[in-house]
């Protein structure tokens, strides 16, 4: 038996000194399960300890010096739900693909950059030809079907190419393949068209308020959360009610057994890249309008983590927990800066608004790797 | 008439992707960019090559025809068939402009696919022919014997490669001999025709008699005594460090700097493989160790506004190792469970965090937020400072050279064993008594020194620190050096980083398209070599004598650890 790195070192089973006698050190550490407890398990107590103080401290703070009105909190929350709802889309695409393959599609975030950079130049021209001015809400439609055609090739051309000639391969090779893919797409669309900045053009009627009492939100935002809840809706009807809806659940339940009942894997899998494609690709188009500056070729890469935090917060595999985790993370994002680090004091608290997004994906892959949803997919699983 | 329709859709959609390929090379700006780069003076660009070269793919790929005639058809099919893409395309381009989205689709690019010919018509014609001629040239190829068809492989990257490095070999010529010796060589840094000819003739007479050559050398190491054989290799060891003791003088200035750039990467990759290759711990957050080396000699030795004690280089530089390895003892404890993938992007996650948190106003009066840390002064002894690059080059070599061999005595010791037994299965190590948690903090750690040390001296020899240097691109930099040299090979490490970072600093031409090249080649290693260019040898444990039952010898147990 080797030995192993023991925070506490006493041995299991208690020596015949110490049974007879046993020290009131001993027992504590017995009782508590301490003797079980590697220098791993006391660094990850530490963290969680330290982790939620620090919340508890920053936010109790916050809320007693009564920085921030009613209003300001609704305003951040309504903020945060709209940005959700686009992590929730694009996070669809990655919990689609890791359901069947078991693999971070590292390209996704590229291929939401992708729809939404291609877009950018449809969009530009219809505003430049009035056709904008004249019907916004189908002009706003056709860029979205248009980014999700775009999205949805370049993502079942990136399953071709870089996964396809990897089935039942490592899953690290996979992995390997996918940087390389989100490496290819990024400086393909930065080769094509420079490394300049575009904007979607503003679509009139969107720049309005929406006054409820006290509390205003944004048209934009509501337009946001609204386009992305009917985009889900239609995908979970597509995932519960429909035949290759059928048959994807019956691959990522288990893909053996799925081929002996004859579905067609590949056509599965490829289906499932194309519709995570199109939701990222619509999710580039929302993303446009919300945030309309800012489209360049690296645009993909902090949605693409943030989205694959929201799939990992909901419990990856889980369609519904895309929907949760995307919109919890959003409205962390929104709040933690203001609620928690102005309470601790740090400046430039928005500033850090990423790190508390990334800090978020370490804790959870650290502690609750399967996520909010996660266990009933276990559960399933066994 | 279905019949010829059937036969005729393979080479087709061939030429279809063919013509594709050269849409999308054209598209990028790699075309014209890589255009400007002549290889043959007079003769042939090396935007001709990117050209041409789906087009001899297409000739190379009918290789499988049944016969030659149906060779012949097909490959005249399937260049028909790219011709016809291709020559769409230009002629879309010309007609409708499109440079509002592709920058790269403009009149110049016309021009130059169409040979720079002034009537469209002429140039699409003179495109045609060369597209034929190189399809041919491709089917030429797949007939003749392999042997004959390596060789001219062989001899086209020997010119190529001659041309790309032409500054370098200049500059080393120019150094070793008076005057001008390489306008002998190359005229505005494309090869004489006249020399690519001799070049490529060298490469005929070689390969003729390198079969008889190579075997003698061969068949005599072995026959030697084992001393004499350790002298041997250890005479060669030595030529390699002289040679690269006199390299900075031999190449100048410029040079000396991407060398310096390569030695830093080479530091990163031997320890980042000591995660990733031995261990297999995929770990895409190495940057994070690389920023604390190079914070902390900054904020330690700096004479600027964010001054601290303006220690002195050779106190802080193995301050700065340990605390990377702190640092990286630190991230490792939380992540030590976590397998494979999800490993590598909470990695991910802490490079970014630290990036991020050296942006940040909230540490700007320790670490300078976005403004940096400036002043921070060169290495010296004594009275003598390592200001240019080439001495500093030399810090880099003394440190790459301690970490070649700290690296290659962990790869043969236990705990290098144990790290590969994690690698290959972790449960299994784990049940055979490996204490997987404490040898897995141990591979952080120990991959974070070397990290740390070349922050360290990355800070040191550039003078100034900013977060943006800090990025995630460091991090998948020394990552592709890992996959594409081969994980867990040392050779592989070397080769890697002087392909990966060497090679683009050298071909400015090639910098843009980098990171477009990185990826490629990433998809191509993990789909065709999954093992990397020069794969780690695998390693042969004397097991022929175990089976015995009673007579077998224990010293095999002993012999087994020199690998």
């Amino acid at each position: 038996m080797p030995n192993r790195t023991r925070c506490f070192p006493i041995d299991d089973k208690p020596s015949p000194v110490t049974a007879a006698n046993p020290s009131p050190v001993a027992t504590l550490v017995h009782r508590l399960a301490l003797n079980r407890m590697s220098w791993v398990d006391v660094v990850l107590l530490l963290i969680r300890i330290g982790f939620i103080s620090a919340v508890v401290i920053g936010s109790t703070r916050t809320f007693m010096e009564g920085r921030f009105s009613t209003a300001q909190w609704a305003t951040l929350i309504s903020a945060g739900v709209a940005q959700g709802s686009i992590y929730a889309l694009i996070a669809l695409g990655y919990t689609l693909v890791y359901g069947i393959l078991r693999l971070i599609n590292f390209a996704h975030g590229d291929v939401f950059m992708c729809g939404a950079f291609f877009t950018v130049f449809l969009a530009i021209w219809t505003a430049q030809q009035g056709i904008l001015e004249r019907a916004p809400a189908i002009t706003v439609l056709s860029w979205i079907l248009f980014a999700a055609l775009i999205s949805m090739s370049v993502a079942v051309l990136v399953e071709r190419l870089a996964y396809k000639p990897l089935r039942n391969k490592p899953r690290l090779v996979m992995l390997i393949s996918a940087i390389g893919a989100s490496f290819f797409l990024q400086y393909t669309a930065r080769g094509f068209f420079t490394t300049a900045f575009r904007s979607y053009p503003t679509v009139p009627g969107l720049d309005g308020r929406l006054e409820l009492g006290q509390i205003t939100v944004p048209h934009v935002q509501i337009t946001v959360f609204a386009v992305a809840l009917a985009l889900m809706a239609g995908l979970y009807i597509l995932v519960e009610r429909t035949r290759i809806g059928r048959a994807m659940r019956a691959v990522s339940e288990n893909m053996e057994t799925a081929r002996l009942m004859g579905v067609n894997i590949e056509r599965v899998i490829m289906f499932t890249f194309g519709i995570g494609g199109a939701l990222a690709g619509a999710a580039g188009v929302i993303n446009g309008l919300y945030k309309p500056q800012g489209v360049s070729f690296i645009m993909g890469f902090f949605p693409g983590v943030k989205a694959f935090t929201a799939a990992v917060l909901g419990g990856i595999g889980s369609v519904p927990g895309a929907l949760i985790g995307g919109l919890l993370l959003g409205i962390f994002e929104a709040l933690g800066p203001n609620l928690v680090l102005t309470g601790l004091g740090i400046p430039g608290s928005n500033q850090l608004k990423d790190v508390i997004a990334f800090l978020m994906l370490v804790l959870i892959l650290i502690f609750r790797p399967q996520g909010i949803m996660g266990e009933v997919i276990e559960e399933e699983k066994a | 008439m279905q019949l010829l329709l059937k036969r005729l859709a393979k080479p087709v959609s061939q030429g279809a992707v063919a013509g594709v390929l050269c849409i999308y090379i054209a598209l990028t700006g790699m075309m014209e960019a890589f255009g400007e780069r002549e290889i043959v003076a007079g003769v042939l660009d090396l935007g001709k090559v990117v050209l041409l070269g789906p087009f001899v793919g297409l000739g190379l790929l009918q290789q499988q025809a049944p016969n030659r005639r149906v060779g012949w058809i097909r490959v005249l099919v399937a260049c028909l068939a790219g011709i016809v893409a291709t020559g769409l395309f230009i002629l879309f381009i010309d007609a409708v402009s499109i440079r509002h989205m592709f920058t790269h689709a403009s009149p110049a690019l016309v021009a130059y696919m169409t040979m720079g010919q002034d009537a469209l018509a002429a140039g699409l014609g003179l495109l045609a022919v060369a597209a034929l001629a190189a399809g041919a040239v491709g089917f030429g190829l797949a007939l003749i014997p392999a042997y004959l068809r390596n060789t001219i492989f062989m001899a086209a990257l020997l010119v190529v490669g001659m041309a790309l490095l032409s500054e370098l070999i200049s500059q080393v010529l120019r150094q070793i001999l008076n005057g001008r010796p390489d306008r002998l060589l190359f005229s505005q840094g494309a090869l004489r025709p006249a020399v690519a000819v001799i070049a490529a003739a060298a490469v005929f007479a070689w390969r003729g008699l390198a079969p008889r050559i190579r075997l003698r050398v061969q068949d005599r190491l072995p026959q030697l005594e084992p001393e004499r054989q350790r002298q041997v290799s250890l005479a060669v060891r030595g030529a390699g460090v002289l040679v690269l003791l006199v390299l900075p003088w031999l190449v100048g200035s410029y040079l000396s700097e991407v060398l310096a750039n390569v030695g830093l990467y080479l530091l990163m990759a031997l320890g980042l493989n000591i995660a990733v290759g031995l261990a297999g711990l995929f770990d895409l957050g190495y940057v994070t160790n690389f920023a604390v080396g190079a914070y902390l000699m900054g904020v330690l030795t700096n004479s600027g506004p964010q001054a601290t004690g303006e220690f002195n280089f050779w106190l802080i530089l193995p301050v700065s190792i340990l605390a990377a390895m702190f640092t990286g003892l630190l991230l490792a404890l939380p992540v030590i469970r976590m397998r494979g993938d999800y490993l590598a992007i909470a990695t991910m996650g802490f490079g970014e965090i630290i990036r991020l948190l050296a942006l940040s106003d909230w540490l700007a009066p320790l670490i300078g937020g976005s403004q940096g840390i400036l002043f921070i002064p060169k290495p010296s002894i004594g009275a003598f400072t390592f200001q240019t690059p080439q001495h500093l080059f030399y810090i880099i070599l003394a440190a790459s050279l301690v970490m070649l061999v700290v690296i290659n005595r962990l790869d043969l010791s236990l705990t290098g064993r144990r790290w590969m037994a994690i690698r290959d299965d972790e449960t299994v190590a784990n049940a055979i008594g490996i204490d997987t948690t404490w040898i897995k903090t141990l591979a952080f750690t120990l991959s974070a020194a070397s990290g740390g040390l070349a922050g360290a001296i990355f800070a040191s020899k550039l003078g100034t620190i900013f977060p943006h240097s800090f990025s995630l691109l460091i991090s998948m930099n020394v990552l592709c050096i890992i996959i594409v040299g081969g994980m867990g090979s040392i050779r592989g490490m070397v080769l890697g980083t002087l392909v990966l970072i060497g090679v683009p600093e050298l071909l400015r031409e090639f910098s843009e398209f980098r990171f477009l090249l990185y990826g490629i080649l990433l998809m191509a290693v993990a789909i065709y070599r999954p093992g990397g260019l020069m794969p780690a040898r695998a390693r042969h444990y004397r097991t022929e004598s175990a089976p015995q039952p009673a007579g077998g010898t224990p010293a095999t147990s002993s012999s087994a650890a020199s690998g």
